[in-house]
């Protein structure tokens, strides 16, 4: 970066941590400020679809593809999470309380084959990322549907979001559909333009080449 | 003729309130080469650790100045520039501009300006480049039927009130027709809703279908007066539209 | 062109114009592009860029064909380059003089 005009007085959004728990620093990313409120993000217009046309499937490399009603999603066996999120915008919120079903339960019920490598999450109004398996498995990734004990609104991602809370949130797929298992990395919206593959926000992967 | 694509040093000679919550700026530039009006800059504000932001505002003044231009900003609740103009910035200080942007939301006071009617809506801080139009179109002596609709919330947010209703009384044929959305003051005759279709029809009545139109402001206004304007019987290309962020006012 | 504030319709009020990424769009084709028109890909609308439904407030912004909702430019700007996808875009026509 050449020498830049550095305006006098001005630092950006307030980075302190008052009013934040005691540990806020630690869990707070290289480069983030905190918020308290939920930013809307969006690429496009808002989905709507109704939930008894929505469904979520699983295919590509597995033994057989599996898709499932969202009365059938809703049985599946689901829990709680509470994690800390960070946006490459730079906001990261703390304690956002999910409700969800794990992908590793989604991936029990169908047999990942040998090659399977990636998985590339797919959703209404055409968004795409991508996420090496190891990114997804052991509890690391989930669908939601709820997000702080109320069903997930749709500027939000609603009715069900991929939350992926070791990336950047713009791996957490807003209005997910369906995930297809690939052997071969496939970049989506963002990291096919600038943004990195990986998106590990405590080694600050934001842009590719970090 | 200076790059409008660079980024230049301007510094803020001065600054006066408009509302409670609306600040005009003066930035003197350094060979400035001119803008027209509804043409905007770029600011850029950098901090020492090198996080930078950049935002658009519309340019509020005439071209008719020479090396400086004003601005008129909304201090935003959560908005890091706006706040930080108002919050921080002092006459004196140096800030980075690019522009004149835009080639599409400008007006232009000359032959065919001269007898055209003129139809501006505004809604909110939409109104600042139509001000740069209105301030353009006094200074160029034009006497065209024109007709400013302004949506504000309440009469003490009304930006340019006053010289709003100076250039109307000039006698060159320009109206200016306030809708306040919230509440308004005891006696008040005037329109107190949401622009809405109704409203586009009655004040463009007396400019007809050949005015010229030039929107500005929040989306879903900017929408619903540009949609009441093509069902009149406007072409789309003579109704322009500049959609800003969501505004207070 | 303001930041996003405080009341109204604020999710369908921050879908912003071509107007929005002017200076961006200067700076990275060199010239002014908001009078460009560009016929969509997916529908064939023709529309100038100016015209084109905005939406900012994601990791990039992403340029939508008012007629058809589909994707026509995408803009990144990374700390040292600006990328522009023009796969949306059928094609964009310039006046010569």
């Amino acid at each position: 970066m050449t020498d830049r005009f550095v305006t006098r007085g001005f630092t950006g959004r307030p980075r302190s941590t008052a009013g934040a728990p005691g540990d806020a620093a630690s869990r707070t990313p290289p480069g983030q400020y905190l918020t308290t409120d939920f930013p809307v993000l969006s690429a496009g217009p808002t989905p709507r679809t109704p939930l008894d046309r929505w469904s979520f499937y699983i295919e590509g490399l597995v033994r057989e593809p599996r898709t499932w009603t969202w009365d059938e999603f809703q049985v599946l066996p689901a829990r709680d999470w509470t994690v800390d999120i960070s946006c490459v915008t730079k906001w990261t919120k703390l304690d956002m309380r999910w409700r969800g079903v794990s992908v590793d339960t989604l991936l029990e019920h169908v047999e990942l084959l040998p090659s399977a490598a990636f998985a590339i999450a797919h959703c209404d109004g055409g968004y795409s990322t991508n996420l090496p398996l190891s990114d997804v498995l052991n509890g690391q990734a989930f669908v939601a549907w709820e997000y702080d004990g109320r069903p997930l609104a749709p500027e939000h991602g609603g009715p069900a979001r991929l939350v992926v809370p070791a990336r950047y949130f713009w791996k957490s797929a807003k209005w997910v559909r369906g995930i297809r298992i690939v052997d071969r990395d496939v970049p989506g919206f963002w990291e096919g333009l600038g943004y990195h593959n990986r998106g590990d926000q405590w080694l600050e992967e934001r842009y590719s080449g970090d | 003729m200076p790059n409008p694509i660079a980024w230049r040093l301007a510094t803020i000679t001065a600054v006066r309130p408009e509302t409670s919550t609306v600040r005009t700026f003066t930035l003197s530039i350094p060979d400035w080469g001119g803008h027209r009006a509804g043409q905007h800059v770029d600011l850029r504000l950098t901090a020492a650790d090198g996080y930078s932001v950049e935002r658009s505002y519309s340019i509020a003044s005439e071209p008719e100045r020479p090396g400086e231009i004003e601005l008129t900003v909304e201090r935003i609740e959560d908005g890091e520039v706006s706040a930080f103009l108002h919050d921080v910035a002092v006459p004196g200080d140096r800030i980075e501009v690019r522009g004149p942007i835009g080639g599409y939301f400008v007006w232009e006071a000359g032959a065919d300006a001269a007898s055209e009617p003129l139809f501006l809506v505004a809604g909110g801080s939409g109104v600042v480049p139509l001000m740069a139009m209105l301030r353009h179109r006094a200074r160029a002596g034009a006497r065209n039927p024109s007709r400013l609709l302004f949506s504000s919330r309440t009469i003490e947010d009304v930006i340019y009130r006053a010289e709003l209703d100076t250039l109307a009384s000039a006698g060159d044929g320009l109206e200016v027709v306030h809708t306040l959305t919230r509440s308004q003051p005891a006696g008040w005759t005037g329109y107190a809703r949401r622009i809405d279709d109704r409203m586009i029809a009655e004040v463009l009545a007396p400019l007809g279908s050949g005015a010229r139109s030039f929107i500005c402001g929040p989306t879903t206004l900017v929408e619903v007066a540009a949609n009441a304007l093509v069902r009149l019987g406007l072409p789309g290309d003579r109704v322009r539209t500049e959609r800003f962020g969501p505004t207070g006012t | 062109m303001t930041d996003a504030g405080a009341l109204g319709d604020s999710v369908a009020d921050q879908v912003l114009d071509g107007n929005a990424v002017a200076g961006i769009l200067a700076a990275a084709f060199g010239s002014e592009m908001t009078m460009v028109p560009g016929q969509c890909a997916h529908c064939g609308t023709v529309n100038m860029l100016a015209a084109m439904r905005a939406y900012v407030r994601a990791p990039g912004t992403v340029l939508r064909c008012p007629a058809c909702d589909g994707v026509v430019m995408r803009i990144v700007e990374t700390p040292t380059s600006t990328l522009v996808d023009i796969q949306g875009v059928a094609w964009l026509r310039f006046e010569r003089d």
